[in-house]
């Protein structure tokens, strides 16, 4: 076993700090460019909400017919109702792609988020090296390695789709998690307890953390969704726009049908992440299954977001309950990641004795 | 499931009932009815939910087939709740009857909703694609081609070389109409979406009967093994035992394993972990039966050994001093290594010596063994370090009976001193025993002497058969398999009409539709746009202009597919 270095282990730590600094900066930046997209948004407002329900009205007329002249049997597909989108130039589209317009600000802060995320896997992996094994072995590294995987599947998504609007909140959350780790759960690098010791920390652990920020993405955009429904609701019945920086965002149900695509994923990633977990149990422990407690959660979040996948295609819950679902499972993501780890006892607590 | 389409099936029985109005039928109809609403789909949802909310108590209470010991302790720390609780199986939550009836719900569910599921499906891949809509151009994805006169390709032959494209892209196909004015093809595909989502939700019934498979033929055992010992897999030869419902004891294999020896690495290297262990391992000398050869193996933490169908773990360790008992009449009365409970990360380890046959008067022994013994201002010792560089026992003795003789079999690490009459401990004049090894001290009151020969070291074991798992990891995957399938693919329909313009050109029209969730179908209109150009060889540069034209006009459609 290799000697911990903790000359690196130093650089690493101070790399968190740099990157945590550029973080705000790049968070200060998205904030303007939402205050500074309203604005402007707010002008061509009058004309494009017209054009847009105009064009929805055409789409959706056409579509239902074709539906039953084709024969199509909408089986365990919910029916929904048709929103209105109400576009603004400037602002993601439905699809979420790139539109011609430049927003300065949020390009900047782009290119920070882009700085200090390259930081931040610094920071990981020379805790990595530092340590002679994968950086996520107690609290301090799931937080800081977590808040790394978050920023990177963020730009990652970023060069597909434009969901800049989601930058103030994913770079806070990174920020609480750095903050979190360097504050709450501050641990010097060091071997790993014969528990962990296993290529089944590798792969279990990396793909949870995976998943949990494909989660914490889809989080925000439910959370979104829930504010531009409400605000929808309230334009329709002609009252004044409650909350105006919504504007930029993209209408419910395409933060909704996105939100989808992404949590897809994120429970094939969970699936990964209970069956590798349970192979783990049964190599370590002898069982593969046995309610641990944070087996428990594990299978509880499993279970909600197999019911916001069946809440999709459940007629009467899909748009703002399946948001709830979306929500709630993420709460249990976090609960999971944070109070089961630090208050509950069980085999995973990893500061333990190993015998 | 199916809320939509069978609604209107629904209404058609109610009016068929309230005609027939018969009682008989009526008892059959609510067991319909009540059939149809447990499949429904919101009450899949509804158990799904539920099922998720009833687990969370199993992680707020302790649980006893895990922690049964903290159950006892919790219980009487709150004589108010405590019994409550119990009474409501809040201790043992996923063996209660309420968490099984949700899960048993939710799975009599699933299969209801499975079977004719299964079913349709069957019969929508044995069935032809849809009839082709009359307008095509109201379908989310649209565009039209021509083929110049020039090429002389008839509307029919344009309807077989599409068909012939289509099914090269994966469709089943159907040609309607050949020779008529307007011949179409109708395709679809993705079928393996419904099968995957099929063989999802069947593969969870495997899990699950897996499980209780391997609840009914499996065993688990514990065993203690010291250094030099040997365990031999028969009913005897473990310390605890839990056999499955239907286990029987010929299943055991007439294995033996005896630990040769066990090593502990601690971290020495680290200050922030200085002493936190980082290797345990046991060497192990097994024989497959009394008969076989003997082979030598390493058992890791993470790493068990497989031996005659089941899984060796190592589940714990410890120190095992090595003591000998002479009584009062100098005989000696016990011999042995004593198995000491690590209590904390230095090992300070507890142990209890029964010395039944001791004369006159039986004798007992409670302590502690200290690896590394160090102590502090009050002069109390403590062990400072998981590795034996100062070790030490520090014992009290008692003498008296040790209440072993009444049939009830007692705990092994502990010992009730009520019925005892102390010989050592701090407050009497003799003091407490402490002994390094080697050393040995002699009791008062000539009840005897007890001295500290030397140390071993013990594992502790977990031995597990369960006939399940194999089932149960196959069915995961296929599970896994599935979903990928269910929530990736995509099913498809796509319909091409062709025709004659006037002037001779020959008219092509396509349309797409997507059965559910679907972002990729503009994508899949490009390239079916692409694939047929490439048929009839159509130049580039109008399939660029028409694709431009086309995609206009397929954004609001694309957005009003999604209000499905
Ligand atoms: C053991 C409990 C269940 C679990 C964990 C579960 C999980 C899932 C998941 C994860 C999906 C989405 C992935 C996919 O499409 O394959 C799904 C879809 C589906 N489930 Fe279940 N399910 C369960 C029980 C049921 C039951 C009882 C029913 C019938 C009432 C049902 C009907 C469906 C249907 C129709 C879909 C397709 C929805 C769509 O088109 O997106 N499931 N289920």
């Amino acid at each position: 076993m290799p000697d911990t270095n903790q000359t690196l282990a130093e650089y690493s730590v101070l790399f968190v700090l740099l990157a945590g600094i550029v973080y705000v900066v790049a968070f200060v930046a998205f904030a303007w460019d939402l205050i500074q997209n309203s604005r402007t948004t707010a002008t061509v407002q009058a004309a494009s909400t017209a054009a847009a329900q105009q064009r929805v009205a055409v789409g959706a007329a056409g579509a239902s017919d074709v539906v039953y002249a084709a024969g199509y049997d909408p089986e365990d597909r919910a029916e929904r109702p048709s929103t209105a989108h109400i576009a603004a130039a400037g602002t993601a589209d439905d699809e979420m792609k790139y539109s011609g317009v430049r927003r300065q600000a949020a390009r900047v802060a782009v290119v920070l988020t882009g700085l200090a995320a390259a930081l931040h896997v610094c920071a990981v992996v020379m805790r990595g090296l530092a340590a002679g094994r994968v950086p996520w072995g107690n609290m301090y590294e799931f937080c800081t390695t977590g808040g790394a995987v978050v920023a990177v599947v963020f730009l990652i998504v970023l060069t597909r789709r434009d969901l800049r609007f989601l930058g103030t909140f994913v770079i806070g959350l990174v920020l609480v998690m750095i903050t979190a780790a360097s504050v709450a759960f501050w641990t010097p690098a060091g071997h790993l307890v014969p528990a962990l010791q296993s290529y089944w920390l590798i792969i279990h652990v990396s793909i949870a953390v995976m998943s949990a920020s494909l989660f914490t993405l889809t989080f925000a955009m439910s959370v979104l969704q829930l504010l531009q429904s409400r605000r929808e609701r309230i334009l329709a019945a002609g009252t004044k726009d409650s909350l105006p920086f919504m504007r930029m965002m993209p209408s419910a149900l395409s933060l909704e049908n996105l939100a989808y695509r992404i949590n897809a994923i994120g429970f094939v990633g969970w699936t990964l992440t209970l069956m590798f977990g349970s192979i783990w149990a049964e190599k370590a422990w002898g069982r593969f299954w046995g309610w641990d407690t944070k087996e428990v959660w594990t299978f509880v979040i499993w279970v909600v977001y197999a019911g916001y996948l069946h809440a999709r295609a459940t007629r009467g819950w899909t748009g703002t309950r399946a948001a709830w679902l979306s929500i709630v499972g993420y709460l249990c993501v976090v609960f999971n990641f944070t109070i089961v780890n630090i208050y509950f006892s069980g085999l995973h607590s990893y500061a333990g004795v190993g015998s | 499931m199916a809320d939509k389409t069978k609604k209107p099936k629904k209404s058609a029985t109610a009016d068929v009932k309230s005609d027939v109005a018969l009682p008989k039928l009526g008892f059959r109809g609510m067991l319909r009815w009540a059939w149809r609403q447990l499949t429904s789909m919101r009450t899949a949802l509804f158990l799904l939910l539920l099922l998720a909310v009833a687990a969370v108590p199993g992680s707020l209470f302790p649980q006893r087939p895990t922690s049964a010991a903290a159950v006892t302790k919790y219980i009487s720390d709150h004589p108010g709740t405590g019994p409550v609780l119990d009474w409501f199986k809040l201790f043992d939550v996923f063996s209660s009857p309420w968490f099984s009836a949700i899960y048993l719900l939710l799975f009599i569910s699933l299969i209801g909703c499975v079977i004719p599921r299964a079913i349709a499906h069957y019969k929508a891949i044995k069935s032809k694609p849809p009839r082709t809509p009359r307008r095509l151009s109201r379908l989310p994805q649209y565009g039209t081609l021509e083929i110049p006169a020039e090429q002389g390709v008839t509307p029919a032959q344009a309807i077989k070389d599409a068909a012939a494209a289509l099914k090269a892209r994966g469709y089943r196909v159907d040609i309607r109409d050949v020779d008529g004015d307007r011949p179409s093809v109708g395709a679809e595909r993705g079928f393996l979406k419904e099968v995957g989502n099929l063989i999802f939700h069947t593969a969870l019934i495997g899990v699950l009967v897996s499980i209780a498979i391997g609840g009914l033929f499996g065993y688990t055992g514990q065993r203690i093994l010291v250094e030099g010992d040997t365990f031999v897999n028969t009913l005897v030869g473990y310390d605890s035992f839990s056999p499955g419902t239907n286990f029987s004891s010929t299943q055991l294999s007439p294995y033996s394993i005896t630990l040769d020896k066990f090593t502990v690495k601690f971290d020495r290297e680290s200050k922030a972990h200085y002493g936190q262990p980082l290797d345990f391992n046991a060497q192990l000398t097994t024989k497959d039966s009394p008969t076989d050869p003997a082979k030598t193996q390493t058992l890791k933490v993470n790493d068990p050994v497989s031996i005659g169908g089941t899984n060796v773990y190592l589940v714990g360790n410890g120190y095992a001093p090595v003591v000998t008992v002479k009584d009062g009449t100098g005989k000696v009365a016990f011999q042995g290594p004593v198995v000491a409970v690590p209590s904390d990360g230095a090992y300070t380890s507890l142990l209890v010596i029964k010395v039944p046959d001791a004369k006159p008067s039986q004798l007992g022994f409670v302590g502690f063994f200290l690896p590394t013994a160090l102590q502090d201002d009050k002069g109390v010792a403590y062990a400072s370090d998981p590795d034996p560089f100062n070790p030490q026992l520090d014992l009290n003795s008692y003498y008296g009976d040790l209440g072993l003789d009444g049939g009830a079999p007692k705990n092994v690490y502990t010992l009730d001193t009520s019925k005892l009459t102390p010989l050592n401990n701090r407050d009497l004049k003799a003091g407490g025993i402490v002994l390094a090894p080697g050393g040995s001290y002699t009791l008062p009151d000539g009840k005897g002497s007890i001295s500290f020969d030397g140390i071993k070291r013990y594992v502790g074991l977990d031995i597990h058969h369960d006939p399940g798992q194999a089932s149960a990891l196959i069915f995961g995957v296929a599970a896994l398999l599935g979903l990928v399938g269910s929530l990736f693919l995509s099913r498809r329909r796509a319909w091409v009409r062709t025709g004659v313009h006037p002037d001779g050109r020959t008219m092509v029209e396509y349309g797409l539709l997507a059965r559910g969730e679907d972002y990729r179908l503009a994508q899949e209109s490009t390239n079916i746009r692409k694939l047929l150009a490439k048929t009839w060889a159509l130049p580039g540069e109008s399939v660029a202009k028409r694709g431009a034209k086309a995609q206009d006009k397929d954004q609001p459609a694309t957005t009003a597919t999604k209000d499905q």
